[in-house]
């Protein structure tokens, strides 16, 4: 096996994208331009025009055609990729399902941006909540080094034969899209395609043996097809676990589905997501230095959700604060994770206390600062025996 | 945010439809949609209606900013979905004078399928496209409207796509007034603008409208994008759709004028006509 040889190169996360996709050697990419995604389309049309990337390039007049043109692709075989955010996103929604509904390996990646109305170009998950429930494999980064890694693990992981599930790269637009930071890519990107070998692996369309795909199914048949992405999601949870760890072991760095920052000895913990949890990780620190004993979870994996690893990272905690970039209207526990987690820690006999904050809506920014006042706040409630039943919307002018 | 921007005197006949507020506008400098902006508030002055009758709508992009600068009843909506809204507008209070002003991304490309069905059924409402043939806002890449052999950010070689006619499809559809100008002819702009609010149907007004990336993209000044469309532009009475086709770098004419202009009746006469009996 040859050894990869890396780049250091300046990139922000869009571009890591860019040669991410490129290194993977995908064959279709379909893509509309929506800020703050787009200039992850724009390095890809270069390389495609500069012959560094032998791929097609569609350039379709909307989302909903974007993912229409590379669920058309993947069902002939092409190994595709497309990048969206908020309302392209949104657009896309009803295609989201039919991708995961064939079981077409696709990947896509969300520079994630609030939704409109009113009009926000700015960073925040609602985007990507929207779509939980859509049956995409969801990681969500933290760093350029992150997104780049991500999209080629999204690809083993999407053609394993056990999932054969769309994939979701997320990050937060522009706090992370827009950044530069240094980030190793492979000079020697046959390596990459090593670990990203093309394998047929899922149902495709062939003349020579003629399928339908995506056919009426009937009450006799639908709820089974349905499961059979419910166990789908099951083994999408061992396999990305698996290609994780080899990456880890092929060129030295693994995430997990979870990353924990000093939480071994903490009583206090703050559960994020995304680019965020940089600044919770100076948060920590700082509060270390004062003696607070804090320390930090970052959710790599949304779906499927790791409740394992989660449960056993918060056992013995006495609270654990959910700082969520999106909004669930109309529930007590508005932050989506937040929700999710007092799900999962249901049925556990002795639980921390839950504090569900909402923060950076709309890309209002979120300093150390916050953190260590919201820090504070849970200290206080946990004290006083009084954390609230309901989400804290830390900064609002109501 | 932003310094108080004092209107130069030339503007003082529309200032009291402008948000200036709101100013200055995210336009480039040298971006025709100015030009524009102030033709339309002009003509709505000399529409003889009501200025509280007028409504703009637009959509997403540079030229979308326009519901955001003008003090009247404005809309800014969805990428591509003007058209629908305005619809909307114009069925639930039909004594408004609606207009849509937005770009050719917007509205013949992710709005595309709006707008032919709109001209087919022929609706009451006015649509501006300020067409600047490139994806401006989101940085110059390319658009259905975007002549082949142009260069743009994800078309680095060269488009090799056809460009949507935006006469020609308007005719096709069914749009019942259709023109063409650039904001190098504010005068027939004008005329056309008070054409489009007195004319009951599906009225479509394109302007060509130089955009700085666009130029960029390509290798040439702005300026010299301005001196293309002054050298080429040609005011063609009763031109023909079919030669509607832009080459921007080619040798042949653009077509400027008035494809179309007949009277059939409108959805909402009918509408309103049937449930009245």
């Amino acid at each position: 096996m040859q050894e990869v040889k890396w780049r250091r190169l300046p990139l922000n996360s869009n571009y890591a994208v860019a040669y991410a996709v490129k290194d993977c050697d995908v064959d279709v990419i379909a893509a509309y331009p929506i800020t703050p995604q787009t200039t992850v389309v724009e390095k890809l049309s270069e390389f495609i025009a500069n012959g560094e990337l032998d791929a097609e390039m569609i350039h379709v007049e909307s989302e909903h055609s974007a993912l229409s043109a590379a669920i058309g692709a993947a069902a002939v075989g092409a190994r595709t990729f497309t990048a969206t955010a908020a309302q392209g996103l949104e657009l896309m929604h009803e295609m989201l399902h039919i991708a995961s509904g064939l079981r077409l390996p696709i990947v896509m990646t969300i520079a994630t941006r609030a939704l409109s109305a009113p009009i926000s170009i700015w960073c925040d998950y609602s985007d990507l909540m929207n779509t939980r429930d859509a049956s995409w494999i969801t990681l969500i980064a933290s760093s350029a080094q992150e997104v780049y890694d991500s999209v080629i693990q999204a690809y083993r992981i999407a053609e394993d034969p056990r999932v054969l599930l769309p994939v979701m790269v997320a990050y937060d637009g522009f706090i992370m899209s827009h950044t530069y930071e240094p980030v190793y890519v492979a000079e020697n990107p046959e390596v990459i395609r090593e670990f990203v070998p093309r394998r047929k692996t899922w149902l495709t369309l062939d003349p020579d043996k003629p399928i339908t795909l995506g056919p009426i199914a009937n009450p006799d048949w639908y709820y089974e097809i349905k499961y059979q992405q419910v166990v789908a999601m099951e083994e999408a949870y061992k396999v990305i676990k698996e290609v994780d760890e080899e990456f880890g072991r092929r060129f030295g760095r693994s995430y997990g589905v979870i990353e924990k920052y000093r939480i071994e000895d903490a009583d206090i913990v703050l559960l994020t997501y995304g680019g965020l949890f940089g600044t919770v990780r100076e948060a920590i620190d700082a509060m270390r230095k004062r003696g607070i004993n804090v320390g930090g979870l970052r959710l790599r994996l949304w779906r499927p959700f790791p409740a394992e690893e989660i449960i056993e990272s918060v056992k013995g905690k006495k609270l654990v604060i959910v700082l969520d970039r999106a909004i669930s209207y109309g529930a007590r526990i508005a932050g989506p994770v937040a929700l999710e987690l007092m799900s999962t820690m249901y049925r556990m006999s002795e639980k921390p206390e839950v504090l569900s904050v909402v923060v950076g809506i709309g890309q209002r920014t979120v300093t150390e600062e916050d953190i260590a006042e919201i820090t504070a706040l849970g200290m206080k409630y946990l004290e006083e025996k009084r954390v609230p039943n309901q989400t804290i919307y830390w900064g609002v002018r109501a | 945010m932003s310094s108080k921007i004092e209107l130069p005197p030339t503007y003082k006949d529309i200032e009291d439809l402008i948000r200036v507020d709101r100013l200055p506008t995210i336009w480039c400098p040298g971006c025709g949609i100015g030009i524009v902006l102030k033709t339309l508030l002009r003509a709505i002055k000399k529409s003889d209606i009501d200025v509280d009758r007028h409504v703009i709508v637009s959509g997403i992009g540079c030229a979308g900013r326009v519901s955001g600068y003008v003090r009247l009843d404005s809309y800014h909506v969805l990428h591509g979905r003007a058209i629908p809204f305005a619809i909307g507008i114009k069925l639930a209070k039909p004594e408004l004078e609606v207009t849509v002003v937005s770009g050719d991304g917007d509205i013949v490309g992710i709005g595309g399928n709006h707008f032919i069905h709109a001209a087919r059924r022929n609706h009451d409402i006015n649509v501006v496209i300020v067409n600047n043939m490139i994806y401006g806002m989101t940085g110059g890449q390319v658009a259905p409207t975007t002549p082949r052999g142009a260069r743009t950010t994800t078309t680095p070689y060269g488009n090799i796509e056809r460009s949507i006619s935006i006469p020609l499809l308007a005719i096709a559809a069914g749009a019942t007034y259709v023109a063409r100008w650039s904001v190098l002819h504010v005068d027939h702009m004008m005329n056309s603008f008070i054409k489009m609010f007195r004319h009951k149907g599906f009225a479509v007004v394109e302007i060509l409208s130089p955009c700085t990336l666009f130029a960029s993209r390509n290798g040439i000044e702005l300026l010299q994008l301005y001196e293309i469309l002054r050298r080429k532009c040609k005011i063609v009475s009763n031109p023909d759709p079919w030669e509607s086709h832009i080459d921007i770098f080619g040798d042949k004419p653009i077509i400027l004028g008035e494809f179309i202009e007949i009277e059939r009746p409108s959805y909402e006469e009918l509408v309103w006509s049937s449930i009245r009996g």
